[in-house]
């Protein structure tokens, strides 16, 4: 079990500035984050972008910004559980939150702070009414183990890196490998995409473009798909695999069943105090949550999440005194480690 | 000042909405449907990145070619056609007068 002052699920750039106003009030923090590394959106979707409304940054690179919040908490020490997401959350006999991952660790504090974002990045499904029938029975939207394809008749849809790469390395050990594409280009690595395309002439890949695979069928297993062409002609491919490799997503996911007013897929939150939801003890701040006059701005994360913290400490810490410093004042936050 | 234009939005019920857009702010299709509040997420706030403003444009207006960052968004979409365009990479112009499109089912 985790234990530690405030909760912060989503190390976003709301989450990880949280760390930093919470250490100026020596509280604890640790973050969950269903991806494998902090940033959230920024790291995940545009990493090179800049942004341009960071105060005192005329421009910074999105991962830059992540970098520089990375360097800012590490005074802090901050605990991660990274590539898990928060699923439940319970009370303990004492009123501390334990919140429990997919994975099962377990994380135990008496304040959470939401700092989902947009929520987690799952893969995209392709919308045929009876895919769900065959997943993981042939069907898989995220490769683990490759070698389970040893020998099979494998199908891959989608244009981008992990189609091309996939169809790549499986065309080296499956049996048959085809290779679904809506139009004639890809994207991805220039590379992958001459790989690729001379796999297909040495008949080592069957590359079906302007195309999609649109029907899926089979008994316990899959056993075929259909691939619907532009032309309006329709092929079955006997198949004992389907990957449709789409990308992420974000989806609100499992916090949306923890009993939290939600409103258009945000976070109900009290803007007037403290960012407070309808479950005391819970915060919601940064893009997932929402009030009158919101705006989904990193800056407006970072206000939300400085104004939070001050709550959870009352929590944390009923018998103290809290006492508001400027980081100047202090000398920096080197006192403080 | 440049002039409003018209356009026609008709959502994923089959529900006809007239709009009226500014052509001087700058703004894009997916804006000027959050602004009317339609259901358009948005969800990357324009950066071609989501597929949320996936739309199909039914005039015959000639719009910019979709840059390849909207083509690769593209492939990431499902129920796409011929006239689908991400509506995030439309930006209202004088010349979109009377612009008709439909949205794109949501697929997630």
């Amino acid at each position: 079990m985790i234990q530690t002052d405030l909760l912060i699920i989503g190390a976003g750039p709301t989450g990880l500035f949280t760390v930093f106003e919470a250490g100026l009030l020596k509280m604890k923090c640790h973050l969950i984050d269903s991806l494998p590394q902090p940033g959230g959106q920024l790291a995940e979707i545009y990493p090179k972008k800049p942004i341009y409304d960071i105060p005192g940054f005329p421009t910074i690179d999105a991962g830059e910004l992540v970098d520089n919040l990375m360097e800012q908490i590490k005074p802090f020490n901050a605990g991660f559980t990274l590539g898990e997401s928060a699923v439940t959350i319970d009370k303990d006999d004492e009123g501390q939150f334990i919140v429990t991952t997919d994975k099962g660790t377990k994380h135990r504090a008496p304040s959470v702070a939401i700092a989902g974002g947009l929520g987690v990045f799952t893969p995209r499904k392709p919308p045929i009414a009876n895919i769900t029938d065959f997943e993981d029975r042939g069907i898989k939207y995220i490769i683990k183990d490759p070698e389970v394809y040893r020998g099979k008749k494998v199908v891959i849809s989608g244009g981008g890196d992990s189609a091309l790469d996939w169809t790549i390395f499986l065309a080296e050990i499956a049996e048959e490998v085809s290779l679904v594409h809506r139009r004639t280009s890809f994207r991805g690595h220039l590379d992958s995409v001459d790989k690729v395309m001379a796999l297909a002439e040495a008949g080592k890949v069957n590359l079906i473009t302007n195309a999609e695979v649109k029907e899926v069928a089979g008994g316990d297993k899959l056993e075929s798909v259909t691939i619907h062409a532009k032309d309006g002609s329709k092929t079955v491919v006997e198949c004992t695999d389907w990957l449709p490799l789409f990308g992420l997503t974000p989806t609100l996911g499992p916090i949306g069943d923890w009993g939290l007013e939600i409103e258009k897929n945000s976070i109900v939150v009290d803007n007037a105090t403290d960012y407070s939801t309808n479950i005391e003890g819970i915060y919601a701040i940064g893009d997932v949550n929402t009030y009158p006059g919101k705006l989904k701005l990193i800056l407006c994360g970072f206000h939300e999440g400085t104004i939070m913290v001050q709550s959870a400490f009352k929590r944390a810490y009923p018998d103290k005194k809290l006492s508001f410093k400027y980081t100047t004042v202090m000398g920096g936050v080197g006192s403080l480690e | 000042m440049s002039a409003d234009i018209n356009i026609v939005v008709v959502d994923r019920e089959g529900q006809r909405h007239e709009l009226v857009a500014p052509t001087d702010m700058n703004m894009n299709l997916m804006e000027v449907c959050k602004s009317y509040e339609l259901p358009v997420k948005g969800t990357c706030g324009g950066m071609a990145m989501c597929a949320s403003c996936h739309c199909y444009v039914e005039s015959d207006h000639q719009l910019k070619e979709p840059s390849d960052d909207e083509e690769d968004m593209l492939d990431q979409a499902f129920f796409v056609e011929d006239n689908s365009r991400l509506g995030c990479q439309i930006f209202m112009h004088p010349d979109l007068e009377g612009l008709a499109v439909t949205l794109a089912p949501e697929s997630e």
